[in-house]
């Protein structure tokens, strides 16, 4: 009877892979490489990955701290702020969220779980009081909400001081911050509060479209509140879906 | 047996003086944060690290004080492995104490929320709960598992004691500071990877001297060839350094500040995120947990691994495959949709190397299947591979599209999650240790096996209501949101769907203190046996020489 050849592989196998660490490591290195090489990678260079809309600018400095503070609560833990584009969300939250929408989004908040609604679209969806109110109590404006309360963000100064050097360091990551825009930050959370401020106009020109108002109701402090506020009713604002073709084949992706 | 034979003091050498200068390092820098830090958060935090440091300078000032490190040439070194059994014991109980919280916080909101601590509000403490679970428990289970399996089957002592242990204590640090940094409000608020970016840092540093001193263990290896275990916990320990270190790359707002800005923005960020995200699941919590498989259950019941072959295919097809399935945390998002299909295509491809494992891990029970009736630790192991099954059935079927349309955002990932974390890892780890306590600390068995099996039917249950209730919560929840009625409009407010889950969320919660009574039992026998109250014990353990066997 002939001799039962060992198939060359298991004898590779064994011979080298098992007999050397370094290759071990290498060959697993290269194996959970290519993944991620040809998922991610394209993501950067493919032009029709992001759509290109009008609208989309970089948070104000009131609404950049006011994200701080979102992220700092972990909010995104059980609000998403991704709309897909399925009948009964677009229908309860509005349109479909683009890839446009979160490209200065560092890092996204796209969010994994609604154990309470989006919030993709919540600008301008309540005014400023009912956030007030639902932020000291939510059960006081929703009585079957199982939010937590976040009373505390209205008595808590903001801390404006940091917000020239996390200005600076999304523009080192390429967001579109200009040095006036950094030079200004701390002047344009005063002036976004105030509508009656000296720079109305040129923060308006620096971030067009902002809500300019004291969210907070309370005009003797710059709180967290004022900022979270500010953030919460940019959110989903920027594109006006009224002259956006979305079925328009550059749209599509 | 030559003079190599003798026990060794290490002296003042290189690696004493590398830790020295990181400690230094990491002091000077505390102190300049907790005095000039921009932001509070970071000032506050500071002087916790800053205690780290400094109380790694007296240790290397009281260990090498006395000479070094002790070294035993001829024996396995077990310290390092028994301290990470006592972490990883601590460290499940209080992740799941958190759990539990978090649980209950959902259940009955007005009743667990506090104005006056909004550290403990449920936004900070739900990633205490899932980094303590993952990474504080489990990671320690895989370090300590590591140190051990990879000492007996390359019949060699660990390739450098100062290393393990600045490993050990280490990665304690890094848990420490992540936790109180979350607590805090520091966080990245990326999902499993919210440590910021100094503690990505530290973590780095100390998964780097890991993969080292387990490389050079490899290296130095009595045996002529590396165990299965090994190629899992090598996977593991090397995929994690790669994800870890591109998923965290940022842009720190100050050097002395604990904010910092992700390196990828929108849609590109979503999809590293979820690279790493699902890769933790598939090399943290997999890859990891099967190198414990692969060592444990052959050692407990005293049986070969079923198949060498499928060991070979199912290896590297899971490593391979499980890369690619992260965008299937994405349907229907703004990420492209070819992006989307490759990522359902591979979760679903993804099913046949996980099942190669589950069968190669069941299987290795031939001829001694009876073992499932007498010994409680073979009944948790089996069990937890049979989870494994399960879970990695449910989740291609959770990849695909229209299911996913249906199940993503809703509790059913959740439940998903946990079958997969309590049932698997969960079982895995609670077996390991109760085999590797009696081998480590040299007793008959585990004190009392009517405990373990009380810890194995108590969890069980504990399991079956979490998973159940998840289940019925996250369908029901999915199909209310899209809900019509007969006129064409939605059915459903989004608050009434948030108000029919309470049922479940208690249930849930009920589950999650069974699992967390059955762990505080563990810890219980743990610490009778440990402390060497075994006399008369069913769970007869066979003991495993602490000495170095010469290779056949």
């Amino acid at each position: 009877m002939a001799k039962k050849r060992e198939n060359p592989v298991w004898g590779w196998h064994k011979k080298v892979l098992e007999k050397n660490s370094i290759v071990l490591t290498v060959g697993i290195l290269g194996t959970v490489a290519i993944g991620g090489l040809v998922e991610i990678a394209p993501l950067f260079y493919l032009d029709t990955t992001i759509e290109e809309v009008e609208g989309v600018r970089p948070y104000s400095p009131l609404a950049l701290m006011g994200r701080d503070v979102y992220i700092r609560e972990g909010c995104y833990n059980c609000h998403s702020q991704m709309i897909r584009p399925l009948r009964d969300e677009v229908e309860r939250y509005g349109h479909y969220s683009l890839a446009a929408e979160s490209m200065y989004d560092r890092p996204f908040q796209w969010g994994s779980k609604r154990t309470g609604p989006d919030l993709a679209r919540v600008g301008g969806k309540y005014s400023d009081e009912w956030h007030r109110d639902h932020m000291r109590d939510p059960r006081s404006v929703v009585p079957q909400s199982i939010m937590p309360p976040y009373a505390q963000l209205e008595n808590t100064p903001l801390e404006v001081e940091v917000v020239e050097g996390r200005m600076r360091a999304l523009a080192r990551l390429g967001v579109p911050y200009t040095d006036e825009m950094i030079a200004n930050a701390v002047n344009d959370i005063e002036t976004q509060l105030d509508p009656y401020a000296s720079d109305y106009d040129n923060f308006l020109a620096r971030y067009p479209g902002a809500p300019v108002r004291d969210f907070d109701g309370n005009p003797d402090m710059v709180s967290e509140l004022d900022a979270l506020i500010a953030y919460l009713q940019i959110l989903g604002t920027m594109v006006d879906f009224s002259t956006y073709e979305a079925s328009a084949d550059e749209n599509l992706r | 047996m030559s003079a190599l034979a003798q026990p060794k003091r290490s002296g003042f050498d290189t690696s004493a003086m590398a830790m020295t200068a990181v400690c230094l390092l990491g002091l000077v820098w505390s102190i300049l944060a907790a005095a000039n830090g921009a932001d509070a958060a970071m000032r506050t935090q500071s002087w916790l690290i800053g205690a780290g440091f400094l109380f790694g300078l007296l240790a290397i000032v009281g260990i090498y004080g006395e000479g070094g490190v002790k070294t035993e040439p001829t024996e396995y070194n077990e310290s390092v492995v028994k301290a990470g059994a006592i972490a990883s014991m601590f460290w499940g109980v209080v992740g799941i104490l958190v759990g539990v919280v978090i649980a209950a916080q959902l259940a009955f909101p007005a009743l667990l929320s506090w104005d006056a601590f909004p550290q403990l509000n449920f936004g900070r403490l739900r990633p205490l709960h899932t980094s303590g679970v993952i990474f504080a428990f489990g990671g320690n289970v895989l370090i300590a598992t590591s140190f051990y399996v990879v000492q007996r089957t390359c019949r060699t002592r660990i390739a450098s004691d100062a290393g393990a242990w600045f490993v050990f204590w280490g990665y304690q640090f890094f848990i420490v500071i992540a936790a109180t940094g979350y607590l805090l409000g520091i966080t990245q608020s990326k999902e499993y990877a919210e440590p910021e970016w100094y503690a990505d840092i530290w973590l780095t540093l100390v998964w780097v001297v890991y993969l080292l001193v387990f490389l050079v263990t490899l290296a130095k290896r009595k045996e002529p060839h590396i165990y299965v275990a090994n190629w899992f916990y090598l996977a593991f320990i090397v995929t994690i350094a790669m994800l870890h270190v591109i998923n965290n790359l940022a842009m720190p707002a100050s050097l002395l500040g604990s904010r910092s800005y992700s390196a990828f923005a929108g849609v590109q960020d979503a999809l590293t995120q979820w690279w790493y995200g699902h890769n933790a699941v598939g090399f943290f919590l997999t890859a990891g947990f099967l190198a414990i498989m692969y060592y444990f259950i052959p050692k407990r019941v005293d049986r070969p691994v079923y198949s060498y072959r499928l060991s070979i295919i199912h290896f590297w097809s899971l490593i391979f495959i499980y890369i690619w399935a992260g965008p299937h945390h994405l349907h229907y998002t703004a990420l492209p949709e070819w992006a989307q299909t490759l990522g359902m295509t591979f979760s679903i491809m993804l099913w046949m190397p996980s099942w190669g494992g589950m069968i190669n891990g069941l299987m290795t029970l031939s001829g001694a299947w009876d073992r499932l009736r007498t010994d409680p630790v073979v009944r948790m192991l089996v069990i937890s591979v049979a989870f494994y099954g399960m879970s990695t059935f449910e989740g291609p079927v959770m990849s695909i599209r229209a299911v996913n349309s249906l199940s993503h955002y809703t509790d059913w990932t959740i439940g998903h999650v946990h079958s997969g974390a309590l049932g698997w890892v969960g079982f895995i780890s609670f077996g390991a240790l109760y085999c590797m306590i009696p081998w480590l600390w040299k007793r008959k068995g585990m004190y009392s096996r009517a405990l373990i099996e009380w810890h194995f039917w108590v969890a069980t249950l504990g399991i079956l209501l979490y998973i159940t209730s998840m289940w019925v919560s996250g369908i029901m929840q999915g199909l209310m949101w899209r809900a019509y009625n007969s006129l064409g409009f939605l059915e459903y407010s989004f608050v009434e769907t948030v108000e029919a889950m309470q049922p479940y969320y208690i249930i849930r919660m009920l589950g999650g203190v069974l699992y967390l009574a059955g762990a505080l039992l563990m810890a219980w026998n743990v610490y009778k046996t440990i402390k060497g109250d075994v006399r008369h014990t069913e769970d007869v353990a066979q003991p495993q020489s602490h000495k170095i066997q010469p290779a056949e």
